[in-house]
């Protein structure tokens, strides 16, 4: 296996293992979440589940404890309604408590249905509507450039979103810019609301667009932690180029009968299929360890 | 008469009385508060010098943003500056922002409480000869309902070269409104300027009616009453130069005080300036208002005194809506 610095950190085995069992848990934590809020979005935030743990539990230069600390990597969660997967991730790192996630989506809670930024700390922007994030991270990184401070800001977007005029007019304005340190990672599941994006609205080839319009291109499998973890370093050695790496991703990944399944995109979990669900995540969870 | 203590520009009534744009006074300011305090930038989507953002930009090439023919991305990028410590300023014309981009203003910059200060130029009929589609009629009523907006509404070039300093001072979304033609210089440099604060620009004895006016419809309202003083009907003027936050309580003595209210602005009569006075009244001391504004139509192409005339705005239109209020006493 190929080893990664970052932050001074190798990639080993060991690192690898503990990070697949953290999706792992984030995958279980999502089910729970949303089982306990009756609504909300399992599909999309299982489906990201690997490039969560590989972004807080390795990638970002962040600290839970201060998370305003000014010199931290930006996240902007751009596809809002993934928020469950967010907010587990967080959790898990130590911005509030575990037991918090109960409340997602109820009355009195800092976990919105989706993520409201001055509600809790560690939310960079306030999202939900699609095609307004990458707006948002590119303002992010031109006040990095402006304070010449050295955070890079990460972008998640969704391929439904971008659909969105928005998302387009910021692609061509981060290229102009040459903001190197902005690293959009597209959830490439091939799913929205309504099917199949090529029917819904043809996107491919995204590679084709994005090069096109002058990013650094990079194509991974987002389920796989290692290709995560090697991309962002590749896009690391831009100088020039904001990069998007745009990561194939399975939706509901890790719970069989959601995988794949555009049902599964905004529909939370009853009893019986929560139940199902964390009982595959469970032997997964053994097959690990 | 004139109120002597806001020491006002006693030659407004003269024919040859001085006029400018308020984006100019937008402009003015934009490069003073760019001296002043680093941390502000400037954005604009491809009408730089027509929002008088040019000053600016010039002085301080590394923080003008240039953003094309885009005014969700304008939106947006500023609301991410603004998270991160920058007073971003974004300009375009009313209708586009924040009318194109309504929510993405509302969503990243409003709801996300970022530090963003709206700049929306070429606002009412005055706009004039371009027609419709970039006389902003509606900007008022259509964010007015947003939480923790707040909407300035300067009435000349002095006035808005002051609202947008304070805008730049102080934190949380600011919607600023201006219009692209010359319009008559009402105030001084000397004019005391007092965020969220009804003023009374014109004063007098027992009045029977208060005219609001917000805007440079201010100057029309002026000169309504003027002409009324000669016909014995005696009224306030007062300037709303802030929408929302609204002054309830200036509003309450003076409904008190003159028991018959007129209101008076270049947008339309539903949501605007007349609708916030309405709400305020009805809900402390109702008394009979009159709506002088765009009465629910679109305008057209012409002239700004030609469009003020055909459309019922002007001191005439003013003065008949004194004398309709002030019979339902």
């Amino acid at each position: 296996m190929k080893t990664l610095n970052n932050n001074s950190q190798e990639l080993t085995l060991k690192k690898l293992k503990d990070l697949k069992l953290k999706a792992n848990k984030i995958r279980q934590l999502i089910i729970e979440s949303l089982f306990e809020a009756g609504s909300g979005h399992p599909g999309g935030s299982l489906g990201m589940a690997d490039i969560f743990a590989s972004l807080y539990f390795y990638v970002l230069n962040h600290n839970p404890k201060k998370p305003n600390w000014e010199n931290r990597d930006r996240l902007v969660l751009s596809n809002g309604h993934i928020c469950p997967a967010q907010y587990v991730a967080m959790a898990l790192a130590g911005y509030f408590p575990l037991k918090e996630l109960k409340t997602l989506r109820k009355v009195g809670s800092r976990l919105q249905g989706h993520p409201h930024r001055t509600t809790i700390s560690g939310i960079e922007t306030t999202s939900g509507p699609l095609g307004e994030g990458l707006s948002q991270a590119i303002g992010i990184a031109l006040a990095g450039n402006l304070d010449k401070r050295n955070y890079y800001t990460y972008c998640l977007t969704s391929d439904g979103e971008h659909e969105e005029g928005n998302i387009w007019e910021a692609v061509m304005f981060a290229a102009k810019n040459k903001l190197n340190k902005l690293i959009q990672i597209i959830d490439r599941n091939y799913i929205q609301i309504d099917g199949n994006t090529e029917n819904v609205m043809p996107l491919d080839s995204l590679e084709k667009k994005y090069e096109a319009f002058n990013w650094n291109v990079l194509r991974i499998n987002g389920n796989n932690i290692e290709e995560v973890i090697e991309a962002i370093a590749k896009a690391k050695e831009e100088k020039d180029k904001p990069t998007i790496i745009i990561a194939k991703t399975i939706l509901g990944k890790g719970v069989s009968f959601m995988e794949n399944n555009p049902a599964w995109h905004g529909k939370a979990p009853n009893k019986e299929d929560a139940e199902k669900a964390l009982e595959e995540l469970r032997i997964e969870r053994e097959k690990l360890t | 008469m004139l109120n002597p203590d806001l020491k006002l520009n006693t030659k407004l009534f003269d024919n040859n009385a001085e006029s400018k744009p308020t984006r100019v006074g937008f402009g003015e300011a934009l490069l003073e508060l760019g001296e002043k305090n680093p941390n502000v930038v400037a954005l604009c989507a491809d009408l730089t010098e027509s929002t008088c953002n040019h000053l600016f930009a010039k002085a301080y090439p590394d923080r003008f943003f240039q953003v094309g023919v885009a005014e969700q991305n304008l939106a947006a990028i500023a609301a991410g500056l603004g998270v991160s410590g920058k007073i971003p300023f974004i300009s375009s014309y009313a209708v586009f922002s924040p009318g194109k981009s309504w929510e993405t203003v509302r969503t990243t910059i409003v709801y996300n409480n970022a530090n963003v200060k709206i700049a929306g130029h070429h606002a009412g009929i005055i706009t004039g000869p371009d027609g419709v589609t970039h006389q902003a009629t509606e900007d008022i009523s259509s964010i007015r309902s947003w939480p923790g907006i707040k909407i300035l509404v300067p009435c000349d070039s002095i006035e808005a070269k002051k609202a947008t300093v304070k805008a730049g001072e102080i934190e949380g979304p600011v919607y600023l409104r201006f219009s692209r033609e010359k319009t008559p210089i009402m105030t001084t440099d000397n004019t005391p300027f007092e965020l969220n604060k009804i003023q009374i620009f014109w004063i007098t004895k027992n009045p029977v009616a208060t005219i609001f006016a917000t805007g440079h419809m201010l100057y029309h309202a002026l000169i309504a009453a003027k002409e009324l003083e000669k016909e014995k009907i005696n009224v306030l003027v007062a300037n709303v130069s802030a929408i929302k936050p609204l002054d309830e309580k200036t509003i309450f003595s003076l409904a008190k005080k003159s028991k018959a209210f007129v209101s008076v602005e270049d947008h339309q009569v539903i949501g605007g300036l007349g609708s916030a006075i309405a709400e305020s009244c009805a809900k402390n001391l109702p008394v009979p208002m009159e709506f002088v504004g765009l009465q629910d139509t679109f305008a057209e192409s012409g002239t700004s005194s030609e469009l003020i005339e055909k459309y019922k705005m002007g001191k005439n239109d003013i003065k008949t809506a004194v004398k309709k209020v002030i019979i339902r006493k």
